[in-house]
């Protein structure tokens, strides 16, 4: 257990910046998703706390202690990768062992820890088995046993659920909650997938083309959006931007106008902005209504299943409450108030 | 129903052709060791008088007696472990030098990398014939003319098994040495823990490759090795054809002949089983 920081990161591969100084403090135990489009930096974030990646300038501490010279295996720290990198050859008993071996663990000790780690993951019949002859979720599981049995004081998780598929997915996402939960142990997790970041976090870092966008609780982020790029990458469907000036708004800076579907009203009145009905997508418990705008433009609003169905082609007006729309600048920032 | 008894009396013939095609091809191949075996069977006066007997005669255990026990220049079981010591120390050698060699070039940022690469690669253009009067010069400065080490080591860099063990390692996922790194394996010991066990079939099909290399090389030890009880048995079979006006004793020639192919034989049957469960066992 250990907080970890991370003090004005940069990296650049040769003359390229991939990561434009970054700064995070965690706390112990927290559960920290780091999230962003691909290319965004967040992978290299992560590879550069567990040291598999120099930082080029600033500093990462782990429990307070300046590691950005020390080897991945002296920074008590445990990773597990997406494609799980589980070694072929070994069965899951000594490929959960190996680090403990390497480290000169006592054999009684090793086999303890190794069997309640698989005892922890329900790993218990396959330990005598070769990663190959496991399905893909309890590759993942292996993995993550070869991480809980060294007990490090940080877990690194780069996207380990992208291989799996999305039922699966699911149900990895709550078993790797409730063991960070149980064992209490500062995680740092990157994922592209912000409905993963957005379930398992204590706070979510929004990286943005090697920028931390963004750092907060997810309903927080969700609910209130620093700039133009998080507002459009959390959410699914995805907040809908106008253009101020169609949208009636006067307040000086502010270019775009953002506001969540779940947010936007249909009415017969053609104000303040209509657009015509393209197709609507009921889903059960709620339906999706997508119109066109005049500008060309695509908005997608989120109503009730027990709400009417407007008939395709025809128009339909937008409302909304004031105090939900999100202004942004031109350069994406929020101007309407203090990002919090 | 006339149509189909017609297919397969034609299927069946078209089977029978094609066997019969292998069994001529086979024959043709394997006559000449048929002989070989022959000749290494009967004694010297039934070889010489025509025609040659193609079948078996009484003299199997006399000749090969003769043969092992005190050959015509040195005896050949004493040529044949001469041999297996040059080929088991080719192969090893090179499998273990071409081994690090690749580990280095693949898992190490060095400076003269590419150089050392490029290098490597320019011995391909350079087979022991090629360079065969200076590499004399060398080992014959080095004294290490008959001996052991002058057989092996001239001809153990190989940049093939360099290639194929750096093509290997080049397809192992990066993820896995960077998973050693977090578990704290230094660069050795993942070679030796994860890289070695996870090459064993690469190894295993190498070593049938280069032990066989290693037997049938015929030039340099020609070349090098003047005292015949540093011979080999391939070069040794040249040594015993008579110069002059001896006579040929073409019964232990022949029954040399068929005991320096059969540690080959050996070899390939024998590394063949390891070599396919290998196959079988370390898919992915």
């Amino acid at each position: 257990m250990a907080t970890v920081s991370l003090e004005a990161i940069r990296k650049s591969f040769g003359s390229t910046d991939v990561i434009h100084g970054v700064d995070i403090d965690i706390e112990d135990g927290e559960f920290i998703v780091i999230v962003g489009p691909s290319g965004c930096g967040k992978s290299t974030l992560l590879r550069m706390v567990a040291g598999l990646e120099t930082v080029t300038s600033g500093e990462v501490c782990i429990g307070g202690n300046r590691v950005n010279d020390l080897e991945p295996m002296d920074r008590d720290i445990a990773m597990v990768f997406q494609n799980y990198a589980l070694y072929p050859h070994m069965t899951v008993f000594d490929n959960m062992a190996y680090g403990l071996k390497i480290a000169g663990t006592a054999k009684d000790e090793i086999v303890e820890r190794v069997d309640s780690a698989a005892r922890l993951l329900q790993l218990e019949d396959y330990l005598k088995r070769r990663p190959r002859e496991l399905s893909g979720g309890q590759r993942q599981r292996v993995a993550m046993g070869r991480a809980i049995v060294r007990k490090p004081s940080v877990f690194l998780f780069d996207e380990p659920l992208s291989n799996l598929d999305a039922k699966l997915r699911v149900q990895m996402r709550l078993e790797i909650k409730q063991l960070q939960r149980r064992l209490g142990v500062t995680s740092l997790y990157v994922t592209h997938d912000q409905v993963e970041a957005m379930t398992l976090a204590d706070r979510m870092i929004v990286m943005n083309g090697g920028i931390a966008d963004q750092i907060g609780a997810p309903l927080e982020v969700y609910a209130n959006p620093a700039t133009e790029f998080v507002a459009g990458f959390i959410g699914s469907p995805p907040t809908n931007f106008l253009k101020a000036q169609s949208a009636e708004v006067t307040i000086p800076g502010a270019v775009t106008l953002g506001i969540r579907p779940e947010h936007l009203l249909l009415t017969s009145e053609p104000s303040p902005v209509a657009g015509t009905v393209l197709y609507s997508e009921a889903l059960g418990a709620e339906t999706l209504v997508h119109l066109r705008l005049p500008d060309a433009s695509l908005v997608t609003v989120r109503q009730g299943a027990t709400e009417p169905l407007p008939a395709e082609g025809t128009s339909a007006g937008l409302t909304w409450d004031a105090s939900e729309q999100m202004l942004f600048d031109a350069e994406g920032r929020r101007c309407d108030q203090p990002a919090a | 129903m006339a149509d189909r008894t017609g297919m397969v009396e034609k299927r069946g013939a078209g089977l029978w052709l094609t066997h019969l095609g292998l069994i001529i091809g086979l024959l043709f191949i394997f006559f000449p060791i048929w002989l070989a075996f022959v000749a290494s069977t009967v004694s010297q006066p039934e070889i010489v008088q025509p025609p040659m007997p193609l079948l078996p005669g009484d003299q199997f255990f006399e000749n090969y007696r003769k043969a092992l026990v005190s050959g015509i220049n040195a005896p050949v079981a004493w040529m044949m472990l001469n041999s297996l010591f040059m080929a088991l120390g080719i192969a090893i050698g090179k499998i273990i030098i071409s081994l690090l060699s690749a580990f280095a070039i693949v898992y190490f940022r060095f400076p003269g990398r590419k150089t050392f690469f490029w290098l490597i690669f320019l011995t391909l253009m350079l087979p022991v014939e090629v360079r065969i009067v200076p590499t004399y010069e060398v080992v014959a400065n080095f004294g290490m003319l008959n001996s052991y080490s002058g057989l092996i080591f001239p001809l153990i860099a190989s940049a093939t098994a360099t290639f194929l063990f750096r093509q290997f390692f080049m397809t192992v996922p990066d993820e896995l040495a960077e998973a050693a790194r977090v578990d704290g394996a230094r660069p050795m010991r993942f070679f030796w823990d994860i890289l070695l066990p996870m090459s064993r079939t690469n190894i295993a099909a190498l070593f049938v490759i280069l032990f066989i290399y290693g037997w049938n090389q015929y030039l340099w030890p020609l070349l090098i090795t003047t005292d015949p009880s540093m011979n080999t048995i391939v070069m040794g079979i040249k040594q015993m054809f008579p110069s002059g006006d001896d006579i040929a004793d073409w019964p232990v020639i022949m029954a040399t002949s068929i005991l320096a192919m059969i540690p080959p034989v050996i070899v390939v049957v024998g590394m063949q089983r390891l070599f396919i469960r290998g196959l079988v066992d370390s898919e992915k």
